[in-house]
């Protein structure tokens, strides 16, 4: 049952996902992409959407892929929504009763040395399958090279990488390479 | 606490945490300043150092941060009770705009300037993800432990299928048993 699935999917997405922001990328797109719920190119689409719309990334995917593929879209976002959120919810309410000894704990500080380097390397290579996609988006061949879209992507992703580390707004870089992508489309 | 004092706790951490959830783009961190400024400067249900504590909560806890400092902060003031509509309050926003968006991107997303921005947008998203992976390895303990299971988690995910959960148990693992060697050694 596709309701169940989407609870249980966004269920252990939401329960092994440690740090904020783009942590929970890795996970996403193996699961999501695995199951055929969304292809690599649509979850690129939509982390700029949930870039421009308030709320959590993870919320925001939930909720989408939820109405994407349930055949009662609300039904199926309520329930991949559910899903993500309740191991934060029962852990945080477990923690916040034995706040001081969780925080003096070696046992969370050791797994957190472990898992805090981790996710920097899962959302490395996360990077590189999206890359991929982006640059080569019919595979990995020499033809890529003689389309100007290749030339343009890859204009608009320097411009923005130095537009991000001066800390430009996400949203502005967001509008930026739009309005490029359109005005290159129509030219070519 | 009397049932009607408890309903109007519970009834503004909603409301609050409604706001919160509709005015922040991005989620996670772009949070704390809101929740600091709403929650203890303007109602003073929890101080400053809470703050930091529910930091470092949401960090070594798994979920997005938003939820996980929801549900802290409702416990706090309320209770179980807190908690929930806390996070209630939180998910809803995003909740209701993504399922609009879902709907409408399904009618526009086959339009050709919709289409072109999107493949400008790709390439502008690739950068945030350059900008993300950078915070989150400068937020990394600069440790040879560190950068052996950054390098692992890359090169196990990037170059072989290994599901990511399995990489994350493993790391998580191989952390704990480190830093339990390493204060071994130390107190040798």
């Amino acid at each position: 049952m596709i309701y169940l699935e989407l609870f249980l999917t966004f269920l252990k997405i939401g329960a092994f996902t440690f740090g904020g922001g783009y942590a929970m990328l890795p996970l996403i797109q193996q699961e999501v992409t695995a199951k055929g719920w969304m292809e690599l190119e649509q979850l690129v689409n939509f982390i700029a959407v949930s870039e421009s719309t308030p709320g959590p990334f993870a919320i925001n995917i939930a909720t989408y892929v939820g109405s994407q593929v349930a055949p009662l879209g609300i039904l199926g976002s309520a329930c991949a929504t559910l899903g993500v959120v309740f191991p934060s919810f029962v852990i945080i309410l477990i923690v916040a009763r034995i706040y001081d000894r969780f925080k003096n704990s070696r046992t969370v500080k050791g797994v957190m040395t472990g898992l805090k380097p981790a996710v920097v390397g899962l959302i490395g290579s996360a990077i590189i399958s999206i890359a991929l996609t982006v640059f080569f988006p019919v595979g990995l061949t020499l033809a890529v090279f003689k389309n100007v879209q290749f030339y343009v992507s890859v204009g608009i992703c320097v411009v923005c990488t130095v537009l991000a580390f001066k800390k430009v707004h996400p949203i502005i870089i967001i509008c930026l390479s739009a309005i490029i992508g359109i005005a290159a489309g129509y030219l070519m | 606490m009397k049932i009607k004092d408890k309903l109007s706790k519970v009834l503004s951490l909603f409301i609050t945490f409604f706001k919160i959830g509709a005015f922040t783009f991005g989620g996670g961190y772009a949070m704390i300043p809101l929740i600091q400024k709403e929650i203890a400067e303007n109602k003073k249900w929890i101080t400053d150092d809470d703050i930091l504590e529910i930091i470092a909560i949401a960090e070594s806890t798994p979920g997005p941060i938003a939820i996980n400092s929801a549900t802290f902060v409702g416990y706090r003031v309320c209770g179980f009770w807190g908690s929930f509509f806390a996070t209630l309050g939180v998910v809803l926003p995003s909740f209701i705009i993504i399922l609009i968006i879902s709907a409408v991107l399904g009618q526009f997303g086959n339009l050709k300037p919709v289409k072109y921005a999107f493949n400008g947008i790709r390439a502008g998203v690739l950068a945030l993800l350059f900008k993300a992976l950078y915070t989150m390895y400068k937020k990394c303990p600069k440790s040879a432990v560190s950068y052996i299971v950054m390098a692992f988690s890359f090169l196990l995910t990037a170059f072989i299928d290994i599901p990511v959960l399995y990489v994350l148990i493993g790391c998580a693992v191989f952390g704990l048993v480190s830093s339990i060697v390493i204060s071994r050694r130390n107190k040798v």
